[in-house]
């Protein structure tokens, strides 16, 4: 492998450790305000209880991906100083812009964590409000970034040098804002159903535990809320994609030939007619460009944008299945569903979440290549000079796998043990 | 008019959040060294008060950090791009440091109660928060030195900048100031007088320490930054103020005046590094990137201004309601 390949898996592979905690930490904190506010409403205790643990896992996923964050952004110049002396007075204000709402939920948090018996109730839940927003508010600005990657806006070109900069136009390109939505809903599905899945198995040993009953309940709630709104976020990032990216799309689907009326394969093995130009273009008949009209060194690695893009509809696909499945039984009993099959059912489905996050943005980089700012500049043109990229690449790869195993091991201590309360009503019985 | 360009506001800005970034993030690296080093018979209860004082603030505190990157690369993108490949090495050590430091911190919370598995954390807690100043130093060092280049074989380029007495001592002294600081900090972070008292010695102990080495750096400075040494020999006035700031603050030590003590501490450090940013005008990175050569575009950098002024708004009274419940109720 030479250097160029090696930063490429260095910087994708922070990027796959840095999403999961970045999205955990966008999520959580969501979750946490609901517990603590249906706390205020109705009294359970359990609220309580869960909020004060999804706020602990939220405080070491926000410490890690902080720090994650860092290391990324130190990266952007250390791996791609070409990239970073084009584009940092382009998309530069998007990261200033980031800086303060990652500062904002910083002291946020820091009043949520340390201050739930030093500030009033009220300013408590209205912390952990401001950490939530806050946390969507950075990824908002994150994918404005990497939206202008995808459709470059806001300069003009003279002599290979951006000129004419606008940068507000340069965060108001295309794909920015229905890229934010998009990852802001996957982070709330992935965590939330990663979330149930743990206190679905949980319940397998003991069905009558209200602590998990009413985590799982919220869990699937949002979870489930979020993986039934995500298609619609998907088509437009579909029909995006087939007017200003064709040659990501045509390797999302391994669509190789032009064609009117293309069909859609689907794993390989079935090919519906129309179907392709159906979603793409809302219109069965409409022509999908295919690879087959773009020179080849334009290509992105189309069996990899491929399988990853099949495997992220197809996460998604089970996820809404067993959200329906769940709806469907509340609607008709009134009852959180909670036979084996469907507590086995929601384990299973619990990590595809993160494995649609992670194939997702595999499609939206890897896509994009050769290209590192689609049609202006190129990846292989950025890359730092730096030799011997191979050790810090080996280095970074076992700090972050350090990392990632110390915070599953750490968020199961504090989110998976049983709680001492189980029955509030029968304390509460007990004590009048 | 201002009397100063908005490329100069910007530089400004960045000063200002280094200073913060110094006397706030860096008294919390400064702690973890003091946990590294703590000793006698107060040692656990010495370690206590460094993780309390440091537990609600060091992630607000780190992002000042992060605000001067951002600040860097998009106002002044040729000088990110030449640091970037320059400190390659340096910058990934400081990184490693900043990692291990956040995450062993917060691990150490979070983690069993055991004192072992608290020790093992605690430990590697406290030697990144060694090496992560020294790193901050030497890539300042470096950045002052004037042999900053983009090309060249791998030793001119990727080495020879920092691997050199000058940015090396920078380094120490960093250390030495940050130490100093969270030492004078923690006397007023505890009400036990022994405590305060162990941490006041330390103080004394850095505190002549930083003295050493600023002369050292100083020395230094003549063969290893000689055009910035032209400047720092300007400087006499600043050093004057600083030498009053540090015996003030041993005096309001000596009295057990430690809340004022501090504020003193702080100026002292603060001042220090405005005299590094005196003589290191108009230069970003020595020697090719000066501000006016390397500012981004007028649009960007208003833009940049603005979003600094609305997070100022936004973020002033938030941090000091935070700083408010937790630093200044315990006295």
């Amino acid at each position: 492998m030479n250097d160029f390949v090696i930063a490429r898996c260095q910087m994708g592979m922070s990027m796959f450790f840095h999403i999961v905690f970045a999205a955990v930490g966008i999520a959580l904190p969501l979750m946490m305000c609901l517990s603590e506010w249906l706390w205020h409403k109705t009294g359970h205790k359990e609220y309580e209880e869960l909020a004060k643990r999804w706020a602990k896992g939220t405080a070491i996923l926000f410490a890690v991906g902080a720090v994650s964050g860092t290391v990324l952004s130190f990266e952007l110049g250390l791996l791609w100083p070409g990239f970073m002396r084009f584009s940092g007075e382009i998309i530069g204000p998007a990261f200033a812009l980031e800086g303060i709402a990652f500062f904002t939920e910083a002291i946020f948090l820091g009043i949520y964590l340390y201050g739930w018996d030093k500030v009033p109730r009220k300013a408590h839940l209205f912390s952990g409000v401001m950490v939530a927003f806050s946390g969507a508010m950075s990824a908002l600005f994150v994918c404005l970034a990497n939206g202008w990657m995808n459709t470059p806006a806001g300069f003009r070109l003279e002599n290979g040098k951006p000129v004419d900069i606008d940068p507000v136009k340069a965060l108001l390109n295309q794909a920015g804002v229905p890229e934010a939505i998009h990852m802001l809903i996957a982070a709330y599905a992935a965590t939330a159903f990663a979330v149930a899945g743990i206190h679905a198995l949980l319940l397998l040993k003991n069905k009558k535990n209200l602590f998990h009953r009413r985590a799982l309940a919220l869990a699937l709630c949002l979870g489930g809320a979020m993986a039934m709104i995500q298609p619609i976020s998907g088509d437009v990032m579909a029909q995006l994609t087939a007017r200003v990216q064709p040659v990501k799309l045509a390797a999302m689907e391994a669509h190789y030939e032009t064609a009117a009326g293309a069909p859609i394969d689907i794993a390989g093995i079935i090919k519906i007619p129309k179907v392709l130009s159906l979603l793409a273009f809302h219109d069965h008949n409409a022509v999908v460009k295919g690879l087959n009209d773009f020179p080849k060194e334009d290509w992105p690695n189309v069996p990899l944008i491929h399988i990853c893009f099949q495997i992220m509809v197809g996460c998604g696909i089970l996820m809404m299945a067993v959200s329906l499945w769940a709806s469907i039984h509340f609607f008709k009993t009134k009852e959180l569903q909670d036979s084996d099959i469907f507590l086995k059912a929601v384990a299973l489905v619990s990590p595809l979440g993160f494995i649609a996050i992670e194939t997702g943005w595999m499609v939206t980089e890897v896509g994009r290549q050769p290209w590192i700012v689609q049609n202006i500049l190129r990846t292989s043109t950025s890359v730092t000079p730096m030799p011997g990229l191979a050790y810090t690449f080996v280095l970074f790869t076992l700090l972050y796998i350090f990392l990632a195993l110390i915070v599953v091991f750490l968020v199961f201590r504090q989110i998976a043990k049983s709680p001492l309360i189980v029955e509030s009503d029968v304390v509460a019985d007990k004590q009048s | 008019m201002l009397p100063i360009s908005n490329p100069e506001l910007v530089c400004l800005a960045g000063i200002i959040s280094l200073t913060l970034y110094a006397v706030m993030g860096g008294a919390d690296y400064g702690g973890g060294f003091w946990d590294l080093m703590a000793t006698g018979p107060r040692k656990a209860s010495q370690r206590q008060t460094i993780e309390k004082a440091i537990g609600p603030i060091w992630e607000a505190n780190h992002v000042w950090l992060i605000l001067m990157v951002v600040l860097l690369f998009s106002c002044f993108p040729p000088a990110f791009y030449a640091i970037s490949i320059a400190l390659h090495i340096p910058i990934t050590i400081l990184l490693f440091g900043i990692v291990f430091r956040g995450s062993a911190f917060t691990f150490r919370t979070y983690d069993s109660h055991k004192d072992q598995v608290q020790e093992r954390w605690g430990r590697v807690f406290a030697i990144s928060s060694t090496v992560t100043p020294i790193m901050l130093g030497v890539i300042v060092g470096a950045i002052s030195s004037g042999n900053i280049l983009t090309e060249g074989s791998f030793h001119k380029v990727y080495i020879s900048p920092w691997i050199q007495p000058f940015p090396v001592a920078t380094g120490v002294f960093a250390l030495c100031l940050f130490a100093y600081l969270a030492a004078v900090y923690l006397t007023a972070d505890t009400k036990d007088p022994q405590l305060q008292n162990d941490f006041r010695l330390r103080a004394f102990v850095s505190s002549c320490a930083s003295g050493v080495m600023a002369l050292v750096v100083f020395l230094l400075a003549k063969d290893g930054a000689p055009v910035l040494f032209k400047d720092l020999k300007l400087l006499s006035p600043v050093y004057i103020c600083t030498a009053l700031t540090a015996f003030t603050t041993l005096f309001l030590l000596a009295k057990r005046q430690f809340r004022i003590a501090r504020f003193c501490a702080a100026l002292q450090v603060a001042l220090v590094l405005w005299g590094w940013a005196f003589a290191q005008y108009p230069y970003l990175v020595r020697p090719s990137y000066t501000i006016a050569n390397s500012a981004a575009n007028a649009i960007t950098i208003n833009l940049v201004i603005l979003a600094l002024i609305a997070g100022a708004i936004l973020l002033v009274p938030a941090s000091s309601y935070l700083y408010k419940i937790f630093k200044l109720k315990q006295y």
